[in-house]
């Protein structure tokens, strides 16, 4: 018992390092897209019309005259102290900034991987169980659909079929708009915060608003994860051990469900966080067409700009999001496989 | 149980078995009775001796399986509707798989894996359940049950994991168990132990055995009846202690084609394989 002990504590620190190293790595990275991209940070600060003087010197303050590594002990300084510097485009901290629009887009990827997990899952073993019959051609129909459909045309189709023509869901934006500021900002998540204060009618505004893009993200990300589905179900349906439930006497479902899911369940784990992952970098486009202030929204409009503050900070936040997810994963590898204990 | 032990449990007349898609049928025109004793099916890979334990507890879904009769204890196995097959499987026939590294689900404790057994087919308490596991555990020989329970797969060894595949097929008393290939998975050592905990068991519970092999002297020692089976048919069926003088020309090459401890270290001769045996013969003999 000492003996694994010990060798789960390795683990865990092999672990760790590995984190490190790559936080380091990610580090250099943004740092060397604050210096290569062709933009001059103290230009886009002070102006156009600034004069020589005024240029030097805050070519100075933020340290441009010195060497290299010198520049980079100072970035790594700034980022160990939350210290992201000022977005030029807003003009407000980018921490503000990013802690504005970050829960606005875990919430909807959040929303959409529920969705889009539950469907992809269950679309893609219905598939492999009954592949080669009906189930499975729709089931490929429907998952090549997704793939395949701009998100962007599907988003204003449903908009204009749900919204305006049946009005079932929310249009635009994360909640109606006279709602908005009436809800007093703790988590930044809208849904927690406006039950947190008991405005039930924000809440299910809130919903109203989420279910549609949140749905169509899921379902455009469920294809992916109908196919892996389908394929990692079919590996397993032709094992012995599938052989061995049968004899014993389950029912087919009992087989597929008791004994052939929980051997999917490692690999789904990797697909379902790279979805999630690709999710919470931001939906450009979604969040385009449902005026959502997310996170893509953000990114995209800074790097048009050159706002670069804010984009370093944004390549280091989705940089830390995968490394987290991938954690988390290995976590639930442990969890789900006792092999790899 | 008031059968007779020669009261047959199975019959079997004119199996034949074609997977969708192949040219010819897998296996052709096989026929035997089985009651409570022990038959050997021996042949080499490809003949068919598998098909025939897989199709007799319905777990070929590609395949047509046609025959005169295949019935079980009164139930006709070729009629019984796919509801029917779940209780006559487990319950009343089940089959030891040949390699407990891939007959039992990695992620689940043994021990689960053999009371889920018990408990498709018996309502009782998990805790009742979890008992009668350790019993057959301890009726397998395994020592320290309880430690055994909770084990993966993994964790165990070829020998263990076999006994742990028998503790599971026999725990709900069948009237019949196939056994594909018990021991060629393991090794040399352990085989005849794994072999005697199952011809004891199924001795013991008055259970009939089909024992699915390609090796003869195991066939010889551990069984009653051998029917020898090449290209997807009996070519032969005699009692196993009259297999030195089986007639037919492959039963003869096969028996040939054994080395012999303390034998001389000639060249053994090659097995013949001629396509006349492989054309459908007459279901008289």
């Amino acid at each position: 018992m000492a003996y694994l002990g010990r060798r789960r504590l390795g683990a865990i620190a092999g672990q760790g390092g590995t984190i490190l190293v790559t936080l380091f790595g990610l580090l250099i990275l943004t740092f060397v897209i604050g210096r290569v991209m062709p933009v001059d940070p103290v230009r886009a600060m002070v102006g156009e019309d600034a004069t020589r003087e005024v240029y030097e010197h805050v070519y100075q303050q933020l340290g441009f005259d010195r060497p290299m590594w010198q520049q980079f002990l100072y970035y790594l300084k700034d980022v160990a102290t939350f210290n992201f510097g000022t977005s030029i485009r807003t003009g407000k901290p980018v921490l503000e900034d990013i802690l504005y629009v970050l829960p606005a887009t875990i919430e909807l990827a959040t929303f959409a991987i529920l969705i889009g997990a539950t469907l992809g899952v269950s679309m893609g073993v219905l598939a492999a169980v009954n592949k080669d019959r009906w189930p499975d051609h729709v089931v490929r129909v429907l998952s090549l659909a997704g793939h395949s459909m701009p998100i962007f045309w599907t988003g204003m189709i449903a908009l204009l079929i749900f919204y305006a023509h049946f009005g079932w869901v929310g249009g635009s934006g994360r909640m109606d708009q006279f709602y908005i500021g009436l809800v007093p900002e703790q988590t930044g998540f809208l849904l927690i915060d406006s039950a947190m204060a008991g405005e039930w009618e924000i809440f299910r505004s809130a919903v109203n608003h989420i279910i549609l893009p949140a749905a169509l993200l899921g379902y455009s990300s469920s294809a992916y994860i109908t196919r892996m589905t389908r394929s990692f179900m079919l590996d397993q349906i032709n094992q012995e051990y599938i052989t061995t439930a049968r004899v014993k006497g389950l029912s087919n479902r009992q087989t597929i469900w008791r004994h052939a899911f929980g051997n999917i369940r490692v690999q789904l784990v990797t697909i379902v966080a790279l979805a999630y992952g690709a999710l919470l970098e931001g939906a450009v486009l979604i969040e385009t067409v449902f005026a959502w202030p997310g996170f893509g929204q953000y990114l995209t409009s800074n790097l048009l700009i050159g706002d670069m503050n804010a984009v370093m900070t944004c390549v280091l936040i989705v940089g830390v999001i995968f490394i987290t997810l991938n954690l988390l994963s290995d976590l639930l590898y442990r969890v789900f496989d006792p092999r790899t204990r | 149980m008031t059968d007779h032990p020669s009261d047959p449990i199975l019959s079997v007349e004119n199996l034949s078995i074609h997977y969708r898609g192949t040219p010819r049928p897998a296996v052709r025109n096989v026929s035997f009775t089985l009651g409570r004793e022990r038959l050997g099916i021996v042949g080499e890979s490809g003949s068919g001796k598998s098909t025939v334990g897989r199709a007799l507890l319905r777990l070929l879904p590609t395949a047509e399986i046609t025959a005169d009769r295949m019935s079980f204890k009164g139930i006709d196995l070729l009629r019984a509707s796919e509801k029917d097959m779940l209780h006559v499987r487990g319950a009343q026939m089940s089959m030891i798989l040949q390699d407990p590294k891939f007959s039992l689900n990695p992620i689940q404790r043994c021990g689960d894996q053999i009371t889920e057994a018990y408990l498709t087919h018996n309502k009782c308490p998990k805790r009742e359940a979890r008992a009668r596991t350790l019993d057959m555990l301890e009726a397998v020989q395994i020592r320290d049950p309880e430690r055994v329970y909770g084990l993966y797969p993994h964790e165990v060894s070829g020998g263990m994991g076999q006994r742990i595949m028998i503790a599971m097929m026999l725990l709900t008393n069948p009237s019949l168990v196939i056994a594909d290939e018990p021991t060629s998975a393991l090794d040399v050592t352990v085989r005849l132990q794994v072999l005697g905990i199952l011809d004891a068991l199924v001795r013991d519970k008055g259970i009939g055995l089909i024992m699915i092999s390609h090796d003869l002297n195991l066939v010889r020692n551990f069984c009653d009846r051998v029917l020898i089976m090449y290209a997807g048919q009996v070519v032969e069926s005699l009692k196993a202690s009259e297999l030195d003088n089986a007639q037919h020309p492959y039963s003869r090459g096969l028996l040939a084609a054994q080395p012999r401890i303390g034998g001389g270290r000639g060249t053994l001769p090659v097995l013949q394989r001629r396509p006349e045996w492989s054309e459908p013969v007459e279901a008289s003999s």
